[in-house]
């Protein structure tokens, strides 16, 4: 559906289901430079289950107008925008990468308003390769070639997923060409580089948090996933073995039935 | 975000190792170094919520191998891999596959712009058939770049083409024509059966769309029936109206958007969810596996049908008997340059050539090779021959073979893998027939 916010036009996937204000709301958050479409094989189970769901594509991104944000704190700030311009008081927030720092950054920020936040292959901090940020910036495909490697396991390069027929690799590539590399990617990868409060951000979070960690991820290892989750109090981490960074195509099977009875479980249809 | 091990060189896999690997994971499958045969219909659900998922396409997985099949998904990943694509679909045999891209893409009331130069069997579907859905073609010559943007209605849904037409190898300027369906807000859809993925990889060309028989080099050995769908990924369903199955709510799956909900894979998961569902022309999972044998050793043949291919060129020029041949690799072919463009690996296998003598010499000549096979097939490991005005393109009246470039003295030669000494030795024998008959008039 598209809606407005700070008076430009913004796209979200709600899973096929029509936007229902009377369910409770889970918020997905793309990572750098992709779309809304990195979470098909989430949202649609939660919108025919109960819920109503936004995929966002961030400004500048995807289907929506604007132009990218440029940091962190922006973007953590706009998702709360989100949140008010769909006319809800509160709602549960799921990030992938770069997604994870902009909810971390959004709940410390909002501690009323956030009730569940799950992450996915996060961090603290993603400083960034300064040859691929370099890439990025200057708007070359190459850019998009070694995320794609880079973000993908051992396992995930060979394909073997769990949807019939889709090569994730390829997919995952032309999701990150939608629009201008350096608009997206470029400006995506300078706000992580720039963004050094997740730490200090984990510390303040006080509601139930799920860390989705695998072991194959060369973009965002375990170690700094642990360390972020050890900064959220009573946090839980999953790990998923023999998979990378996009976890959420990769293994998107395991990905649904953990995320699944983490919200169940602390952010019910019936609360 | 970084791998201080990698560097900044992308390491994915390349094409000879994605022919081999892609689209499988031993660990999954019991640790099965060989890609399994699931000879199955169906597939256990873990409960009643996961069955209601699969079928509302919540999450992957296979229902019913009509649908999908594990088999079947390993060869549609390993396709679509080689050739650029997002996604891809296999059916049960080329036409199907073009059938089921046309029925995905188009309504009654909906027109295509087709090349004329294509296999018999692909011009009466668009000249006969879909006439009968309500779907109506415009035919242009497969040169004539600019005729294909004439072609195009205010109802035009998308142009389709051989790259490299059966039989008279004539090319589409893929680029150009790509540009002119782009510019018209339509898809380009290119069958590429004749070059496969390791000749040509028409999505890099412009291509949105692609279809293989997948029976022919890819499978390479004559011995089972395949298609496939390959989606490019990058065409823009949603930029105007003329889409509307892609892009508005679809009832058959509670009112999914297919380009919203699945952009770059949208084509093909609607052919599969829509197309699959109601037409059901599934690939079984034994002649899967057998075109996953073909493809896995694809660039090896590929190399040595194209170095053959080029051999019997130079034969042929040189030959008394021979009246003309047509191969783009041949300097003098009109399309050299563009074929120089887009198959910088090899020209393919396929040679039409005009026989001295006409129907009768041509018809001599097929008679006598012993070691060519004459059969209705093309891209086996074997030498294939056949004279298509009186076989393969024989249900087309004289104006439409005209219209395609067909001429009755025209031979069609796959050239196989064999030791290229024998290949001439045999033709030998079939240009030896062939002249019998003027010999002996002439007494």
């Amino acid at each position: 559906m598209k809606f407005q916010v700070n008076n430009n036009e913004v796209y979200a996937s709600t899973g096929g289901r029509p936007f229902d204000k009377n369910k409770p709301l889970i918020i997905f958050v793309h990572g750098s430079g992709l779309t809304h479409m990195t979470w098909v094989l989430q949202t649609r189970y939660f919108a025919f289950h109960g819920y109503s769901v936004l995929a966002l594509d961030m400004p500048g991104h995807g289907l929506s107008g604007g132009e990218s944000l440029k940091s962190i704190e922006e973007m953590a700030d706009w998702i709360s925008d989100v949140i008010d311009a769909v006319g809800y008081k509160e709602a549960s927030l799921v990030g992938h990468s770069q997604g994870c720092l902009v909810t971390v950054e959004c709940t410390a920020r909002n501690p009323k308003k956030i009730k569940t936040l799950s992450l996915m292959g996060g961090a603290g901090a993603i400083p960034m390769n300064p040859e691929l940020l370099s890439l990025a910036e200057n708007n070359d495909p190459k850019a998009v070639e070694l995320m794609m490697d880079w973000a993908h396991g051992p396992a995930g390069h060979f394909g073997g997923h769990p949807v019939p027929g889709l090569y994730h690799l390829n997919t995952g590539s032309m999701l990150a060409k939608t629009r201008t590399i350096k608009n997206t990617l470029g400006v995506d990868f300078r706000a992580c580089d720039n963004y050094k409060n997740g730490f200090d951000a984990a510390k303040k979070i006080k509601i139930p948090t799920l860390s989705i960690l695998a072991t194959d991820d060369k973009m965002c290892p375990v170690k700094e996933g642990k360390k972020l989750a050890n900064l959220i109090s009573g946090s839980q981490v999953d790990i998923i073995d023999n998979c990378g960074h996009m976890m959420l195509l990769e293994e998107a099977d395991r990905v649904l039935k953990v995320l699944k009875k983490f919200i169940t479980t602390y952010y019910p249809v019936n609360k | 975000m970084t791998d201080k091990k990698k560097g900044t060189d992308s390491k994915t896999y390349k094409f000879d190792t994605l022919s081999l690997h892609a689209g499988y994971q031993p660990h999954k499958n019991a640790g099965s170094r060989q890609v399994p045969i699931y000879q199955t219909t169906s597939y256990l659900f873990d409960d009643v919520d996961h069955a209601a998922a699969l079928f509302n396409l919540e999450r992957g997985g296979h229902i019913y191998s009509r649908i999908s099949n594990p088999t079947v998904a390993v060869l549609e990943e390993r396709v679509a891999s080689l050739e650029g694509g997002t996604a891809a679909l296999a059916t049960s045999s080329g036409m199907s596959a073009i059938f089921l891209a046309v029925m995905t893409l188009c309504e009654a009331g909906d027109h295509l712009v087709v090349s004329s130069q294509l296999y018999g069997g692909t011009v009466n579907l668009f000249r006969l058939t879909l006439p009968k859905f309500g779907i109506k073609t415009t035919f242009v010559k497969p040169r004539d770049t600019e005729g294909f943007k004439k072609a195009i209605q205010k109802n035009t849904k998308g142009i389709f083409g051989e790259l490299v037409g059966n039989p008279g190898n004539e090319i589409m300027n893929m680029p150009e024509i790509g540009k002119i369906a782009h510019e018209a807000g339509i898809p380009l859809m290119i069958d590429a059966t004749y070059q496969t993925p390791y000749l040509c990889k028409p999505i890099e060309h412009g291509a949105d769309i692609v279809v293989h028989s997948l029976t022919k080099w890819m499978a390479g050995h004559g011995s089972s029936m395949a298609g496939i769908i390959v989606e490019g990924g990058k065409f823009d369903w949603m930029q105007n109206d003329k889409f509307p199955t892609m892009t508005q709510p679809y009832e058959g799956y509670h009112g999914l958007s297919f380009a919203e909900e699945f952009g770059p894979t949208a084509f093909t998961m609607k052919a599969r969810a829509e197309g699959m569902r109601d037409f059901g022309p599934c690939l079984s999972p034994q002649n899967a596996w057998n075109v996953l044998q073909g493809i896995e050793t694809l660039s090896v043949r590929m190399q040595k049908h194209c170095s053959n291919a080029e051999k019997m060129v130079k034969y042929l020029l040189e030959h008394d008997s021979v009246a003309w041949v047509s191969h783009p690799s041949v300097p003098d072919h009109p399309d050299h340059d563009l074929a120089n463009k887009l198959l910088p690996n090899g020209k393919g296998s396929m040679i039409a050539f005009g026989i001295k003598g006409g129907k009768e010499a041509g018809e001599a000549f097929i008679n006598n090779v012993r070691l060519a096979s004459h059969l209705a097939n093309v891209g086996d490991t074997r030498t294939l021959v056949i004279h298509p005005a009186s076989a393969t393109h024989s249900q087309m009246d004289e104006a439409t073979l005209k219209f395609a470039g067909l001429s009755h003295d025209m031979i069609r030669l796959s050239v196989g893998i064999e030791d290229i000494d024998d290949i001439k030795n045999d033709f030998e024998n079939g240009f030896r027939a062939a002249r019998k008959p003027r010999l002996v008039s002439n007494q």
